[in-house]
């Protein structure tokens, strides 16, 4: 293509910019652009990468659940999580999981809520600790106010971001109730013996400046059946993950059997993120 | 009664060197007696219902590799849930369902791996202690943020 648009693009930034968005490209556009996103990716990081494009499983609807009498608040998830997912570790530093510390008897009171906080020791007496990221909403905010459809929720439940396709205008941060969402204001930075090079085009592969991400439940795990890297990072056993429509599930358990609510329900977001007490 | 090929779980946490205890119990007299054990096992506290419970109330007395329910039966080591769960049933109820401890692996298909309470919690003394957090993230304006 010699559009004069372009001529003074190299080939590479020509190709990205007439890049579809990826529920439109076909099978063999996809392909290409795997290729061209692993050739960069060995490049930038000297790794070589596999990245999945798997679909959703039929019959899969995942839901998360996490013990609030149990979570101790040590942010072992947060980490875990930020290392397997590639997320920019500095300038800027990127969470998909923000731990809130609430005082006892004031659950609801979030307003009144800390993140920064830092004893010597967990858990602390008179605090409760909830963590929050991605609630996974059936009616996602963030997916209704995105002017480009660069977010939406794919058939297993799972709110994604396609990177290549987001324009950085943030109304998706604005949206989230939950403070779900964060924006690379640079060109990340992962320490090279950190990179996972195991990841999903919709998931954890390494952003670029200016895309928003967020947590997608480990959609390269969840898909091939394992758990999150935060359910396997927890050392108390509170993350609980599984599939809402399997009735033999953990999660089925857990809303069968336990008093669980789900945050800001009054929004009508309908999470898929189910925290529960020991009864 | 569930039995052990239900759970897959990683082998129990035995202190190096101790197991088999028949090694050293084989011909030792059986000594009932509630006392502070000054000899061996001194680094165990026995902090969990201390004041109505002794060793041989779970640990078999004729066979030391074994442990001991309330009805007589002997158990191995890797069955140790169902003894706990003689006391703690609606937590063995929670465990038995994947809800309480932790899974790791696979959730589909049977290849998850189940911990035993012991590997949390020291069954003789299974208080938690507090452990360091992780650090806080930094805040918008620290520099480590910018750029």
């Amino acid at each position: 293509m010699s559009l004069p648009l372009f001529s003074s693009c190299t080939k590479e930034e020509k190709e990205d910019f007439l890049q579809k968005h990826f529920k439109e490209m076909t099978p063999d556009e996809v392909k290409r652009v795997i290729a061209k996103l692993e050739e960069r990716y060995l490049r930038k990081y000297g790794k070589k990468f596999q990245i999945a494009t798997q679909d959703a499983l039929p019959g899969t609807l995942w839901g998360y659940g996490l013990d609030l009498s149990r979570c101790i608040g040590c942010r072992k998830c947060v980490y875990a999580c930020a290392k397997e997912n590639n997320n920019s570790r500095r300038h800027p530093q990127l969470h998909w999981i923000r731990v809130i510390r609430l005082k006892k008897g004031s659950l609801i009171n979030l307003e009144n809520s800390e993140h920064y906080y830092d004893p010597p020791l967990v858990p602390e007496k008179e605090y409760l600790y909830l963590p929050v990221q991605c609630q996974h909403c059936e009616h996602p905010p963030c997916v209704k106010v995105c002017p480009v459809h660069a977010t939406w929720k794919e058939p297993d439940g799972l709110v994604v971001v396609d990177y290549n396709w987001c324009i950085g205008c943030r109304y998706c941060i604005a949206a989230c109730p939950y403070k779900g969402r964060v924006f690379n204001w640079a060109d990340p930075t992962i320490p090279p013996e950190e990179v996972n090079t195991a990841v999903h085009y919709l998931g954890n592969r390494p952003r670029m400046k200016s895309s928003v991400d967020k947590c997608t439940y480990c959609i390269q795990r969840v898909r091939t059946g394992r758990y999150p890297a935060c359910v396997e990072a927890c050392p108390t056993g509170t993350r609980k993950f599984g599939n809402l429509l399997d009735p033999n599930s953990e999660i089925r358990y857990i809303i069968q059997n336990k008093r669980v609510f789900r945050l800001k329900e009054d929004l009508n977001t309908e999470p898929k993120f189910y925290y529960f007490f020991e009864a | 009664m569930a039995a052990a090929e239900e759970f897959p779980v990683s082998p129990p946490p035995m202190t190096e060197g101790m197991y088999p205890c028949s090694n050293c119990h084989a011909g030792m007299e059986v000594n009932r007696k509630k006392r502070e054990l000054k000899d061996e096992h001194t680094d165990i506290r026995l902090h969990h219902a201390e004041t109505m419970r002794w060793c041989l109330d779970c640990h078999d007395a004729k066979d030391r590799d074994k442990l001991r329910l309330f009805n007589g039966a002997l158990i191995k080591f890797t069955e140790s849930y169902r003894l706990c769960g003689e006391c703690h049933g609606n937590v063995y109820r929670d465990w038995r369902a994947g809800i309480h401890g932790k899974r790791t692996g696979y959730f589909t298909g049977g290849k998850r791996t189940y911990l035993l309470c012991a590997h949390c919690h020291n069954p003789h003394d299974p208080k938690f202690e507090g452990i360091k957090p992780e650090p806080p993230p930094y805040p918008p304006t620290d520099n480590r943020n910018g750029r």
